[in-house]
């Protein structure tokens, strides 16, 4: 019943490298960062340490890698759950700016930072 | 107005469905969850994105945000994030056979080996991120 869009091997490759990356990373940054440190459990880098950390070009294009794909990730799952779940694909159009504008928004955002931090 | 006698006839039928119609099977149910999963992904994306700024914005801006993270509001957040996310690893990891398929010559690997590679892959990465965050 699906019509085959020509641009969707294109978001579904952003959104399989993004659901591999975020599955991979994720888990243990929401451990580390929001659970463990907060509670005490391991002590916080401090800030000198954590911004020589972010400066260093592989956890740039880490950081930059994880934060974008991880939006398109959700762009796209998030679009068709909208389509079949609350089943709105009359406003496909609108959902589907909105989905993967705001992956973009994210992107050129992370970007600019990651450049100037 | 006409009064010509006319028959009913729609072109197309269309079954009304509710928009909840995942909430009765445990499969549906299951499924829905899964895809709601990305939401807790972006949302963390979203928190990375605030924490890089604070961190450019020197060391005074950076204290603050860790302070108002560290309140049991956010801890509770980030718990609920990390049930979904979680979930969304182990799914994802499940599925990767039928995304991938790998050969070796003209052998096809076996579904659970590639689960169990990825599986172990997620447990050094995440030793990885640790290691180099506790030095």
């Amino acid at each position: 019943m699906q019509k085959k869009r020509s641009n969707d091997p294109f978001w579904w490759t952003l959104f399989g490298a993004g659901g591999t990356i975020s599955a991979f990373f994720i888990p243990v940054h929401v451990l580390l960062f929001g659970i463990a440190m907060p509670l005490g459990w391991i002590s916080v880098p401090d800030y000198e340490t954590l911004l020589q950390l972010a400066q260093h070009p592989v956890t740039r294009l880490y950081i930059f890698a994880l934060v974008s794909l991880s939006l398109f990730h959700w762009a796209h799952r998030f679009r068709y759950t909208l389509y079949d779940g609350l089943m709105l694909k009359h406003l496909e159009h609108y959902i589907f700016i909105f989905c993967y504008g705001s992956a973009l928004a994210g992107t050129v955002i992370t970007g600019v930072l990651i450049w100037t931090i | 107005m006409s009064t010509r006698y006319e028959r009913y006839r729609p072109t197309s039928y269309h079954h009304k469905m509710s928009i909840f119609w995942w909430v009765k099977r445990k499969p549906y149910m299951l499924f829905i969850i899964r895809e709601l999963t990305s939401i807790f992904v972006a949302a963390y994306a979203i928190i990375l994105i605030v924490k890089l700024n604070a961190l450019k914005q020197g060391a005074e801006v950076w204290e603050a945000l860790l302070v108002s993270l560290s309140g049991p509001f956010s801890v509770t957040v980030h718990i609920v994030v990390f049930i979904f996310v979680l979930f969304h690893s182990i799914t994802w990891f499940k599925l990767a056979p039928t995304a991938m398929v790998v050969k070796i010559g003209k052998k096809k690997i076996p579904g659970s080996i590639i689960i169990a590679v990825n599986f172990m892959m997620w447990i050094l990465l995440s030793g990885g991120i640790v290691w180099i965050l506790l030095q």
